[in-house]
């Protein structure tokens, strides 16, 4: 296990330079753009283009250029919006980060629960009309944008149906902290939390479905239903315990794309002041400076997340965790 | 061998529903198995040795299977148990090892829970005991140490290993019947020969019956009291293991014992192979399944041959030449398939 | 016995039967004999087909420029002329535009907010987000296979190189990458020697979003190399000193082109999605251009008076991704030999 996450360790931290780096060749390095002129956004004034271009050292060598950014970023933390003049990048990201926060784990934990239930559902009832039902839904849910799904249902919640029983208790769109009334924002939350797993229970209900159906037909299993244990112990300690490694390998993956993508336009939708508000109003008055630093920091998250479910993987499989030389 | 019978099997069918049509992989077989003796069943693959006895244990789940027969087990005909009662027979009574030990064991448990789990599947028992039980029965087949081993996880045994911590699950809860589906074909053949003597040390310390699913007649040689061959799906012979080895009647047999080295001859003999590929089962002839790949069959194989007991001795077989033809035919075959007439 | 056996078995019944035709022509009559997924195709080619002809449309029967704004713009509905943009509420709080006349030469879908033909931008639309995501796949499949084919053949230091970049990129949180791609190039023009690309460019987040998902393809057409190069005939052939473009083009392209086919639509349906989402967020297809995403991003502040200029465009999308994603299943049940055994109802 040791050297499991030693070396997952390393891993991790190399991709976070990589990202870094990337971050950097992008903003800074891209062929035909000025930095300078990239970074000031609409405002044109040359004597702002010139400080710019002076703050980030941008006439010296690209290796410096990078160690100057990186400073800024995460040691002087003082990074500045030139088009919102002046106004101070970091304490924005810190204030969105928990809204971002909120929206992604509720939506996390129902993508796991909903899409676990769906694909148990559908593998034990397989050979009924239930099984291909669910499935078809599944299909159309991964196959429905989230933002579009997002407008359907603001259009149905806080308009034409907003008035009867149904969504009455839906309040308009905005965002209140947890820490200010609890029921509120789960109120505020459940509706976009809902909207931005729907896409991913459709898939992995599919994912964890066909992973039953395969495990089921392994030799193991059959042992297992060898020794005369009752099928719901096969299905649940054998099949499933054996199905989830794959599900959690995958939704390390899916976890990233669901915070930059997902969780991005569910917040634009529903206007989440959260971390890809932000992003989406500095991309669209084009920002430079909170969009990098956003990105940066999003990204960070991201890649610890996902080493985080790595490692859940590792303590689900002990060949991963023990290595798999053979000791007989 | 007038003990009396421990499992009966009275003329089972397994058809699978395939794409290209109904597939009879067991077509109407009947054996018995006697309490405490060893029963070699051979067969090529796709002979319907490992549906049949899977389908003793009510092992096969694809919706798309067809049974029909009865499988009686000391009286109660298992095809008919309710499920529930059915669990309490498999791995208490009737228990069953593999072909492919490095798949059958969960990879994610420790194999003393492994063991643990169907010891406590059956007896009201705690933990602790289960886990003493799950050690004493490692050390029982033969795995060094097994008061460490016991918390070793499966990718950390060797294949051989493994066949032995699943021997040790199965006779873990006394099974009066214990069936093999070739248990060592996916092992070295140095191990082979540790595994068989195992099963059959055990065996004899457990008072179970064996069932031995195998496609190696070595391997029958030395330890089945009495066999049966399989052939497309059906039984083409049956009888003890001397009967069959010194006075095998059906061409089939012939061609399986030609084919392989006897040291126990005057002189060294070409080893012969048997003409032609496994029969297809969605293609099976309408008389005689092995009447195609037969050097010996004439008119009357195109029709289907029951299975007799021409010799009055209880030693049966589905052919229609005449025992007495079979004894001279039978030597040329053996000796040189090529010369014998057709 | 598991249905593997059951497999296994009916493979070895069948290897001594009559042989069946070659393996295509087993997988597209399985193919054709699948409904859902004929259906499916012929969804996709029915919207391939009206989208490529929305200039048609526009020019024949809306008779409108969908590209430019038409403020001031009156249509007939109902036999009267009326505004395309009308007074709301009479307060002169702003205007709304004309909504869904379900008249197919007058502003079908209604007008946007300035005044632009709905139904012909949609159309416009899905043109764009069409080329984009079967452009796009195509580049990825591209790229991806040509990684996969030098990563899988020679092995050694250059797989594991090729396949760690890969592993780098797929540890990108992609939709984060793209966003930033496409802002800085929103600010200036992108010059790659010659060629000078606008923002405007369609090829911009074609380029972007084949880049992305090159490691999704990447992965399972190298590990299908690596099968292919420990095949015995493979080995026999090298030894018998074939020349590594033969063995590419003759052992190994053959057994990786159904990977690839079965991958094809789903990366498609995949690739639509994320256009949209881009085009949505303002940063993928820029305007006067429209994609289905944009349509959907300007209909947003229409929601609650003029709901179908939001609706029809997700509609579309819905389609044409569920499309995909069926075809994408049928045609890995025609090629996947493990589907041979059905249950029969």
């Amino acid at each position: 296990m040791t050297v499991f996450l030693v070396r997952r360790l390393v891993w991790t931290a190399f991709v976070l330079f990589a990202i870094t780096v990337l971050t950097f060749l992008i903003f800074f390095a891209t062929p035909g753009i000025d930095p300078a002129a990239a970074m000031a956004g609409r405002n044109t004034d040359p004597a702002t283009v010139e400080s710019i271009r002076r703050d980030f050292g941008l006439d010296r060598p690209l290796p410096v250029q990078y160690t100057m950014m990186m400073k800024r970023m995460f040691v002087d933390r003082d990074l500045v919006s030139y088009t919102n003049r002046g106004v101070q990048v970091l304490p924005q990201i810190k204030a969105a980060a928990p809204v971002t926060l909120s929206v992604v784990l509720g939506a996390a934990v129902i993508w796991l629960l909903l899409s676990t239930l769906i694909g148990i559902a559908a593998a034990t009832f397989r050979g009924t009309v239930i099984d291909p039902l669910l499935m078809a839904l599944g299909l159309v849910a991964l196959s429905t944008p989230v933002f579009w799904l997002g407008e359907v249902v603001n259009l149905l919640t806080q308009s034409r149906f907003h008035d009867s029983l149904l969504f009455s208790w839906v309040p308009a769109l905005g965002y209140t902290p947890l820490t200010e009334d609890p029921l509120l924002w789960f109120r505020h939350l459940i509706i976009p939390w809902i909207v931005l797993a729907v896409g991913f229970i459709g898939l992995y209900s599919r994912v964890l479905r066909s992973s039953l159906l395969e495990v089921q037909n392994e030799d193991f299993v059959r042992t297992a239903r060898a020794k005369g244990l009752s099928e719901r112990r096969v299905m649940v300690r054998h099949v499933l315990r054996m199905s989830l490694i794959s599900f959690v390998s995958l939704f390390g993956l899916d976890f990233g794309a669901l915070v930059g993508g997902g969780a991005v336009l569910v917040e634009v939708v529903f206007g989440l002041p959260g971390v890809g508000s932000l992003i989406f109003r500095s991309a669209s008055g084009l920002d430079l400076p909170v969009v990098m630093a956003t990105v940066i920091y999003a990204a960070f998250f991201i890649v610890l997340a996902n080493a985080v479910v790595d490692v859940v993987y590792a303590l689900l499989d002990p060949r991963i965790r023990l290595g798999r030389t053979q000791t007989a | 061998m007038t003990k009396e019978a421990l499992l009966e099997v009275r003329d089972l069918s397994v058809s699978f529903r395939t794409e290209d049509g109904l597939v009879r992989a067991v077509g109407g077989v009947s054996f018995c198995i006697r309490k405490g003796e060893v029963l070699g069943v051979l067969g090529e693959s796709g002979s319907g040795k490992s549906v049949t006895m899977m389908s003793v244990l009510r092992l096969i789940r694809d919706p798309n299977a067809i049974f029909a027969g009865e499988v009686l087990y000391k009286g109660r005909d298992l095809m008919r148990l309710p499920e529930q009662r059915m669990r309490e027979v498999r791995g208490a009574e009737i228990a069953m090892i593999f072909q492919d030990p490095m798949t059958s064991l969960t990879p994610v448990y420790r194999v003393g829970w492994q063991i643990a789990e169907q010891i406590r599947a059956h007896q009201s028992i705690s933990p602790n005991e289960a886990r003493r039980s799950a050690i004493e029965l490692l050390g029982a087949v033969g795995i060094p140490n097994p008061t460490a081993r016991v918390d070793d996880y499966p990718h950390q045994f060797s294949g051989g290993m493994r066949q032995r911590v699943l021997i040790a699950m199965a006779l873990s809860c006394n099974p009066d019947l214990l069936i093999a589906d070739e248990p060592t074909t996916a092992l070295d053949v140095t191990i082979q020969a540790q595994i068989l003597e195992l099963i059959m040390r055990l065996k004899d310390d457990f008072g179970s019956a064996v069932v031995m699913i195998t496609h190696d007649m070595g391997v029958l040689a030395e330890i089945a009291d009495r066999m049966v061959v399989m052939y497309g799906g059906r039984i083409v012979e049956e009888g003890t293991r001397e009967e069959v080895f010194y006075d095998p009647q059906h061409p089939y047999t012939w061609g399986l014992l030609g084919s392989i080295a006897r040291l126990d001859r005057p002189k060294p003999q070409r080893l012969t192979a048997i003409q032609g590929a496994p029969p297809s089962l969605l293609h099976l002839p309408p008389g005689c399944a092995f009447a195609p790949r037969c050097p010996q069959r004439f008119s009357r194989c195109e029709a289907r041959p029951p299975l007799h007991d021409k010799l009055g001795t209880g030693h049966l077989d589905a052919c229609f030449l005449e025992p007495e033809a079979k004894r001279t035919r039978r030597a040329v075959g053996i000796a040189d398939p090529g010369l014998a007439p057709s | 016995m598991t249905t593997t056996d059951v497999e296994a078995f009916v493979q070895d019944i069948r290897a001594t039967g009559p042989q069946p035709a070659g393996p295509w022509k087993v997988a597209a009559r399985r193919l054709r004999r699948n409904r859902t997924a004929m259906a499916a195709l012929v969804v996709l080619i029915v919207i391939a087909v009206v989208s490529l002809a929305s200039p048609l449309y526009a020019e024949h029967v809306a008779r409108t420029d969908p590209f430019v704004s038409n403020v001031g713009g009156t249509t007939i509905v109902d036999g009267g002329r009326v505004d395309v943009l009308q007074e709301s509420g009479g307060l002169g709080l702003g205007v709304t535009p004309i909504g869904p006349t379900w008249d197919v030469r007058h502003y079908f879908l209604g007008a946007d907010n300035e005044g632009r033909d709905v139904a012909a931008r949609v159309l416009y639309g899905g043109r764009n987000s069409l080329a984009i995501a079967f452009g796009a796949a195509f580049g990825c499949f591209l790229i991806a296979t040509s990684f996969a084919l030098v990563a899988g053949f020679f092995g050694g230091a250059v797989d594991e190189v090729i396949s760690r970049g890969m592993d780098l990129i797929w540890a990108f949180p992609v939709y984060l990458i793209a966003i930033s791609i496409s802002t800085v190039l929103l600010t200036q023009n992108l010059e790659l020697g010659p060629i000078e690309l606008g923002s405007d460019s369609l090829i911009l987040p074609m380029m972007i979003i084949a880049l992305i998902f090159v490691p999704y393809v990447f992965r399972p057409i190298r590990g299908q190399v690596l099968a292919v190069r420990e095949q015995e005939y493979v080995r026999a052939a090298i030894a018998q000193g074939a020349s590594n473009a033969w063995l590419i083009r003759r052992e190994v392209l053959p057994n990786v082109l159904p990977s690839v086919i079965v991958l094809l639509p789903l990366v498609t349906a995949i690739n639509i999605l994320v256009e949209s989402g881009l085009s949505f967020l303002g940063i993928g297809v820029q305007p006067p251009a429209a994609s289905w995403g944009s349509i959907i991003g300007d209909g947003q502040g229409l929601l609650y008076s003029r709901p179908w200029v939001a609706i029809a465009p997700g509609i579309m999308v819905v389609l044409v991704v569920l499309a995909l994603n069926i075809l994408g299943d049928g045609v890995r049940d025609a090629l996947d030999p493990r589907t041979k055994l059905r249950v029969e109802r």
